[in-house]
């Protein structure tokens, strides 16, 4: 089955670590992506930017409305993912229990919808 | 249906078979496509199959692996017939796995025993937990839904939604059919091991044993109990739960006097008490207890030991009980706990200590309307000869208790307090 591993974090802690602790945490990040890749589950992955970055859009009666800002104010926000190809649910919570950002984050597990080919 | 004697020992038969086989042969059948729903119904199909061939083509020399093809083929017509054209290819592959899986257990004849696995699948930390036992019950045993909501004092449509939607979320998430990984079985096992006792505590909370749908509940949690332990006799926590039902269950009748009044475990008449089930239980305590490996239920089973013991001595030790809860505190601290500590420790003399203990639980909020807290301040403030604050501490238990035979009980033991004096 494939997964969605979705990192949640709070934006405004992580903006108060300093630089040279950043620097510490992407190596670490660097590894756990290895060892998904050695590991063969590794489909996809990204940071993202905070969602100061953010843009939501919505078509009503055919208008866009386009606005600033995430799509809901949440005291953690999503800050990456990884798509990964595991066994089973129990395999994709171990993955998330070893992603870094598990430690002072929120990962959520999610199964991909898989389309039947037509 | 007129039922010749041939035609009944096939039903008999295949009720037998249905019983025994049924939680057998869903785990097989559910094992691989974790669809415990298309699993449900290919196995009714079957179990359908064997009522209309058995009574004329007799019971197969091996009916467990007679129903397991049947069911099999059917699962397979029934995706064949939802799926069309190119779709069916992706699943021709799955079909070939079965068949292959088919002929491997038809050589032998002997259907695997995968309940365990399909009880760790349950009781999934992904489940919710007031589904579990449910579950469980449903999967292993084979209950319908509206028997379940019965046990469990819930709308039969409400109990099957969340079947439905338990089932669904197996299957949807991917929870896996097979026994954790061994860093996690202990934090696992706890939990299929609290499902059943959720479904025995169901069952036990009927005293009177007059609705006997729930009390069956507390015969099936023993059944699935004994079904763990022999599947995982290294387990000692395994053990321990069975043996914590075993004592409860010997002392069943003993509960209630034949008016239907409540009798506390310290006055139930020892003779009463089933001591062939005892017996087993203590069995099951000391090589639980053998293995080093203390746990909640083996703490439980040695309480309930310890009250047993008076069938042999008379008496009960107070100093120990009191003793065993203090470590079940320790292991897993809970105001309940507390507060049966408190009453062990009145019953060996020290009220006092026992008062100081109530008084720091009284903070708790949830103990506000927890019946046995107030009993217990009114038992301990009697003893302490504090006979108004008793009376109060009474009253609060009263109009908090539902059961009628517990009321009586805790008004008889207001009644008795020495009237205050006047003047």
């Amino acid at each position: 089955m494939q997964y969605l591993l979705m990192i949640y974090g709070d934006e405004t802690e992580a903006a108060k670590i300093p630089p040279e602790q950043i620097k510490t945490m992407m190596p670490a990040y660097a590894h756990y992506t290895e060892a998904m890749k050695q590991a063969g589950v590794w489909l996809g992955g990204d940071r993202l930017r905070p969602t100061n970055a953010s843009t939501t859009v919505r078509v009503r009666d055919d208008k866009p409305q386009v606005l600033d800002g995430p799509y809901a104010d949440t005291k953690e926000q999503l800050a990456g993912y990884y798509k990964i190809e595991a066994p089973d649910l129990d395999a994709a919570i171990d993955w998330a229990k070893r992603c870094p950002g598990a430690r002072n984050g929120t990962i959520e597990v999610r199964p991909i919808w898989e389309m039947q080919v037509a | 249906m007129t039922a010749t004697p041939k035609s009944r020992d096939a039903r008999a038969a295949a009720e037998t078979a249905a019983r025994q086989s049924y939680g057998r042969l869903l785990a097989v059948l559910a094992a691989r496509s974790r669809d415990v729903a298309a699993a449900e119904d290919a196995l009714a199909d079957a179990f359908a199959a064997a009522l209309e061939q058995w009574p004329s083509k007799g019971v197969p020399e091996k009916p467990e692996a007679w129903l397991l093809t049947v069911a099999r083929r059917r699962a397979i017509d029934r995706q064949r017939r939802r799926r069309a054209g190119s779709e069916a290819e992706d699943h021709l592959l799955l079909m070939g796995e079965e068949s292959k899986a088919m002929e491997l257990e038809e050589n032998d004849g002997d259907v695997p025993d995968k309940r365990l696995a399909l009880m760790f699948a349950c009781a999934h930390p992904a489940i919710n937990p007031e589904i579990r036992a449910p579950l469980i019950l449903q999967t292993v045993l084979g209950f319908d839904a509206a028997t379940i909501a019965a046990a469990f004092l819930v709308a039969p449509a409400t109990m099957g939604q969340r079947l439905v939607r338990a089932k669904t979320r197996i299957r949807q998430t991917g929870i896996p059919f097979r026994l954790p990984e061994r860093a996690d079985l202990p934090e696992r096992l706890d939990a299929v091991l609290e499902a059943i006792y959720a479904a025995f505590t169901e069952g036990w909370s009927d005293p009177a044993g007059t609705e006997a749908l729930r009390r069956d509940l507390a015969g099936e949690a023993i059944w699935l109990g004994r079904l763990v332990a022999s599947l995982m006799p290294d387990q000692p926590e395994a053990l321990g739960l069975l043996a914590l039902m075993l004592y409860a269950e010997a002392r069943r009748e003993a509960r209630r006097t034949t008016d239907g009044d409540f009798v506390p475990l310290g006055e139930q008449d020892v003779l009463l008490w089933d001591n062939k089930l005892i017996d087993e239980a203590e069995r099951l305590l000391a090589a639980a207890g053998g293995m080093g490996r203390p746990g909640r239920y083996q703490i439980e089973a040695a309480l309930q030991s310890a009250h047993c013991a008076r069938r042999h001595f008379g008496s009960t030790d107070w100093p120990a009980i009191a003793g065993l809860y203090a470590m079940l505190g320790r292991i897993a601290y809970s105001p309940v706990v507390e507060v049966n500590r408190a009453v062990a420790l009145t019953e060996a003399g020290q009220a006092g200590t026992a008062i100081a203990i109530l008084e720091r639980l009284s903070a708790d909020r949830r103990l506000a309307d927890y019946q046995p807290y107030w009993a217990a301040r009114g038992m301990v403030l009697a003893r302490l000869d504090r006979n108004d604050s008793a009376r109060e501490a009474y009253r609060r238990a009263i109009a908090l208790e539902r059961d009628p035979a517990l009321r009586r009980f805790l008004q008889g033991r207001m009644d008795a307090l020495p009237a205050a004096l006047l003047n």
